[in-house]
């Protein structure tokens, strides 16, 4: 299975990752290889297994409705690129 | 005014906040109102290496008002990742539920006591669990076009009620929203409040038209950005419009043009055409690997079940049946709440007169609710006293004239029946002593006797005054009647 460059391009997008028109053409050849190798997955017969919904067999783990302390304001802002006294700071979030 | 042309059709999209001291999948206060990012941890911010568990009490006041919305309950449930990128969604994706829903395949019963619409069953597609996002408040001080962010908000558990396009008017949609907010204000599982965003609507429409004998459906529009239910029924009225309007002009059918969102001005009263986000429309939903699904319990579901209680539609229904108030007034009457309910059926228990309770409570104490912003569990006048009240204007021990200033007595001194009359001046008349009083005066005025023996009953009026002289805590209607039955007992 070959993935195309428009596809690559928009997985970069969605990532919001900006690529040279060198790093697609790698990526594409790269990303297609990885999805040759999972493709080879198809060729167990798997007419008998359960379909999987979840990677883990555990479930039904919960906690308490009871608060606890989390982190002060200015360790939470202290990794912030841009801050002001209370807020993290971004780009302009163009108008809704 | 003319039918219009076309079809409304309207589904309707609802988050509501549950009520939980904290957050979905970490233990940061969910409190409205905070100062800035100081309800925040490595969780909910999306610190490396962080891991959510899920929060007990969301998941079971989820239950319960999916099971009021009579939603059947999948045994097994999961959590998915949304991934998007917005400056007020630390993590790059929202939690929430994608293929595998928590509950589906609802309904919710609408219906319109002024029988403007009818009776129907709106279905309820899914109601799911998922996390807040946080908030974003732009800032043009001193010119810097930054955006601040405040992270308190994200991670808040949310329940999304998507109902499938049943409604075909904003009329409905109001009703389907004012019904279930009520739905959720007797079970308790959220504020509802709309101004601090608890209750957040958004809506989907487009038109039906008949071309040809052939039905033709315009492209769908979201509306976001309503803050009221009557902005609801607004915008979707003025969107209803436009998009006749578009129709007539491009003839664009569904399927023609992407989905499309818009936003409701309230000031303007207008929907605008909003950004379009269709790059991100690719959400990738995958589950979510930090989070175990759940397989819900039998005793989970009995729990939920037991804590249903009833419901609106039942206790609508139980009024008209054992009360036998009209379908209006239980309306009324259960609109106001579980509290309002109960200081009826109360005052209905001591008066003994069901009807009249309800003529009260819908004139005086809503009214004076209304008028002093107060709630009826700190009301001035309790449903005990309320049916006392009634029930001693019907024996006639306080004048019905009286009763309106009686009331007001006791709210304002919030004293007990026997104090306000005491302090009004008012005794009680015994039917004995009425009937004393009433001879007395028919012997003294031979002229009113006869007159009402040759059919005019009206005559008896004069002696009113007379008896309210005479004593001041006379009920005038039973003054009038007492007379009257004497007369005619002494001519047979
Ligand atoms: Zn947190």
């Amino acid at each position: 299975m070959s993935l195309t460059r428009e596809e690559v391009e928009r997985v970069a997008l969605l990532a919001r990752l900006e690529l040279s028109p060198d790093e697609i053409e790698r990526m594409t050849s790269q990303l297609s290889k990885i999805l040759d190798h999972v493709e080879q997955l198809g060729q167990l017969d798997t007419t008998d297994v359960q379909a999987m919904a979840h990677a883990i067999e555990m479930s039904n783990v919960f906690a308490e409705d009871q608060l606890r302390a989390g982190l002060s304001r200015d360790d939470a802002l202290s990794n912030a690129p841009k801050r002001d006294e209370e807020c993290y700071r971004v780009p302009a979030v163009l108008g809704e | 005014m003319s039918a219009p042309p076309y079809q409304i059709i309207i589904g309707l999209e609802v988050h509501v906040q549950l009520a939980t001291q904290t957050k979905l999948f970490c233990r940061c206060s969910t409190q409205f109102g905070a100062p800035p990012n100081t309800q925040t941890c490595p969780v909910c911010t999306g610190l490396p290496g962080a891991l959510p568990v899920m929060n007990r009490h969301a998941y079971e006041l989820a239950l319960v008002t999916a099971r009021a919305l009579n939603c059947e309950i999948p045994r097994y449930t999961k959590w998915d990742r949304k991934q998007y990128y917005y400056p007020d969604l630390p993590k790059g994706y929202q939690i929430s539920q994608y293929d595998l829903p928590m509950s589906q395949h609802g309904y919710l019963e609408i219906s319109d006591p002024q029988d403007r619409f009818e009776p129907k069953r709106v279905r309820v597609l899914r109601a799911h669990l998922e996390e807040d996002a946080g908030k974003s408040m732009h800032d043009e001080v001193a010119g810097r076009a930054d955006s601040r962010i405040d992270l308190n908000r994200t991670g808040t558990p949310l329940l999304e009620i998507v109902s499938e396009p049943d409604m075909r008017s904003p009329l409905e949609a109001k009703a389907y929203l004012t019904e279930l907010k009520l739905l959720l204000t007797y079970l308790g599982v959220s504020d509802c409040n709309m101004q601090e965003g608890s209750l957040r609507v958004d809506a989907n429409v487009n038109l039906w038209l008949d071309v040809d004998g052939e039905r033709v459906a315009t492209p769908i529009v979201e509306i976001k950005n309503m803050n009221s239910f009557r902005a609801v029924e607004r915008a979707l009225t003025y969107e209803a419009e436009r998009q006749f309007d578009v129709w007539e002009e491009t003839g664009q059918r569904l399927g023609d043009v992407p989905k499309q969102t818009r936003g409701w001005d309230d000031n303007a009263c207008v929907t605008k055409a909003q950004r379009s986000k269709e790059e991100s429309s690719d959400y990738r939903y995958f589950p979510d690997p930090d989070l175990v699904p759940v397989m819900v319990t039998d005793d989970q579901l009995a729990v939920a079940e037991s804590q249903l209680g009833e419901l609106p539609a039942a206790l609508r229904s139980r009024l008209q049946r054992e009360y036998e108030v009209s379908a209006y007034d239980a309306d009324v009457l259960v609109n106001q709440g579980r509290a309002v309910v109960d200081y009826f059926v109360e005052a209905a228990r001591v008066s003994r007169d069901p009807k009249k309770a309800s003529n009260w409570i819908q004139r005086d104490v809503l009214r004076a609710l209304n008028e002093s912003g107060t709630n009826i569990e700190d009301f001035g006048v309790c449903a005990r006293n309320l049916g006392e009240l009634i029930e001693q204007i019907n024996d006639g021990q306080i004048p019905g004239s009286r009763g309106v200033e009686v009331f007001h007595q006791m709210r304002e001194a919030r004293s007990t029946l026997a104090e306000a009359m005491e302090t009004l001046g008012i005794t009680g008349v015994d039917s004995g002593e009425l009937i004393a009083l009433c001879q007395e005066l028919l012997a003294k005025n031979p002229r009113v006797v006869s007159d009402v023996l040759n059919g005019k009953e009206a005559a008896v009026g004069s002696l009113i005054g007379q008896a309210k002289k005479s004593n001041p805590n006379v009920d005038p209607a039973l003054v009038r009647q007492t007379c009257l039955d004497l007369i005619r007992q002494q001519s047979t």
